[in-house]
């Protein structure tokens, strides 16, 4: 265990304008979020005094955000990983609050890039040594580490298809999830194909929607509404940017950092309840299955197999429905983190499972580059 | 113009030889590695000792994809990522044969193909097929 362990609870959550916001810029949608947080965890703008956000849309996100709702914080942070940033934010803020940098940090992330673009938007120069060569990205980076997990483990179409069928099961019982009919391994192998292995249905909505979380001491989060969350554990690693550098096509950093985020969390794999990933792709799960040890290197394909991972498999995974069926507005990253707080607060109505008391929560940016594994408990697990 | 800029960086350098028709690898005077892309530090050792080297252009298919689109929008096309010889891995696409025809292991040739705006490299499957 570490120092860290325990030095910050997550007090709020909230989200905004999932799926389709017509009419709603970013940073009304972002704001939206923000005063879900706040009213979530009983808390106002002037009590924040840290910010973490990271757009797509504003190289100085925090700079963006802080004018905006009218924060002047004692500590800020726009760091830009890709879609793993927002996970990355909170465990920066665990170690602003833990030295004492701010008290009460928002991180929150919000895009309007359905409404506006109705496609993934990039802002990042085209790499001279992969845009000639017309990828479309990041689908075929994804797909041709799929490719790779194919050849080397005989992973198939149809089990990475039950990643999809398992995601969409469990949105049908979230009434914020983008897309809640039924889906059938069929339907995901005879969708529009987009870069082989993968397609339609094997790739990520593109969404609208905000997300907005509230970060602070333990003893103060005893003192406000909601049960709070503490963070048991936090880590990240990255080994590359573009897929052409990643070292090993089936091996993602996910495998370092969620050792670390254990060690730290005191805890092992049998002891999390429940898994929130970021599933940009089907491949994804798999893959982050494998690396954060839920199954051996190669078995993830059979792993998520016969409704293994959809309501009453054997592991509770991606209960919101996923950046797959739920919402990907651009970058995910919070997304699976709210999903894993309101688990362990017991706010999940149908889909709510018995009594968690310890989640993960993983996010994943750019070309399976960035990892950030976090672990989150009940306030009886401190 | 100071004295250690005069020269093109490393990445002006590979395309101004990709233009002549060459296709250039980094090989690293200090631990000996190839490097790809073309960097100002040897990302394997750090040194700045790096020195140019014709590719053998000799290449595995290691990753393959297809990228579809509507028929309007053109035929589909191959992605690939390439292990050279040499050790780098670099994205390409195979030609001469169909798209989905590449297959991961499949050895290839580098070609680089002037026909168009900018000089790219490609790969041909080894022993004809070109």
């Amino acid at each position: 265990m570490s120092g860290l362990r325990g030095a910050a609870s997550i007090a709020g959550a909230g989200t905004y304008g999932l799926g389709e916001a017509p009419g709603q810029s970013e940073l009304e949608i972002t704001a939206g979020a923000v005063k879900a947080a706040l009213d979530d965890a009983g808390l106002k703008a002037a009590d924040v005094d840290g910010v973490f956000c990271a757009s797509m849309t504003y190289n100085m996100g925090s700079l963006t955000l802080c004018e905006y709702l009218g924060i002047a914080p004692r500590f800020s942070d726009s760091s830009m990983i890709g879609g793993s940033s927002s996970l990355a934010h909170l465990l920066t803020a665990m170690m602003a609050i833990a030295t004492g940098q701010c008290d009460v940090a928002l991180v929150a992330y919000g895009s309007n890039q359905r409404s506006v673009s109705g496609r993934l938007v990039s802002t990042s120069r085209p790499d001279p040594f992969e845009s000639p060569y017309g990828p479309r990205q990041p689908i075929t980076s994804y797909a041709l580490a799929a490719s790779r997990h194919m050849h080397e483990y005989g992973t198939t179409r149809e089990q990475l298809a039950e990643v999809a069928t398992a995601a969409r099961a469990w949105a049908a019982m979230n009434p914020d999830a983008f897309l809640r009919d039924p889906l059938s391994i069929g339907d995901v192998l005879n969708a529009r194909p987009i870069s082989d292995p993968f397609t339609v249905r094997d790739c990520c909505l593109v969404t609208d929607g905000g997300g907005a979380v509230i970060l602070t001491s333990p003893e103060r989060a005893r003192d406000l509404k909601r049960p709070p969350v503490p963070m048991l554990g936090g880590a990240m690693a990255h080994w590359h940017r573009a897929i052409t550098n990643m070292p090993d096509l089936t091996v993602t950093a996910a495998s370092e950092s969620g050792p670390r985020a254990y060690a730290m969390a005191g805890v092992s794999v049998e002891d999390i309840d429940l898994v929130q990933v970021y599933d940009a792709f089907t491949i994804n799960t798999v893959v982050f299955l494998e690396d954060l040890g839920f199954c051996a290197k190669g078995e993830g394909g059979a792993f998520v197999e016969n409704g293994a991972i959809a309501p009453g498999g054997r592991l509770v995974v991606n209960t919101n429905g996923g950046g797959l069926s739920c919402c990907h507005p651009g970058m995910y990253g919070i997304f699976p983190l709210i999903e894993a707080v309101r688990q362990l607060r017991g706010d999940c109505g149908e889909r709510q499972q018995p009594n968690p008391e310890i989640a993960l929560a993983h996010g994943n940016g750019g070309l399976f580059s960035s990892q950030v594994t976090l672990i989150l408990g009940t306030d009886g697990t401190l | 113009m100071p004295a250690d800029t005069a020269a093109p960086g490393p990445e002006q350098a590979y395309f101004d030889a990709l233009a002549d028709g060459r296709f250039m690898l980094q090989h690293c005077g200090a631990c000996g590695e190839s490097v790809f892309y073309p960097r100002a530090l040897c990302p394997h050792c750090g040194a700045d000792a790096l020195t140019w080297r014709e590719a053998s252009g000799r290449g595995t298919v290691h990753a393959t994809s297809v990228v579809r689109r509507r028929p309007e929008q053109g035929p589909p096309y191959n992605v690939a990522l390439i292990d050279l010889e040499e050790g780098p891995r670099m994205m390409s696409r195979v030609e001469t044969v169909a798209p989905e025809a590449v297959r991961i292991g499949m050895a290839v040739t580098a070609v680089v193909d002037r026909s168009g705006d900018d000089p790219v490299v490609v790969f041909h499957p080894a022993g004809g097929g070109a």
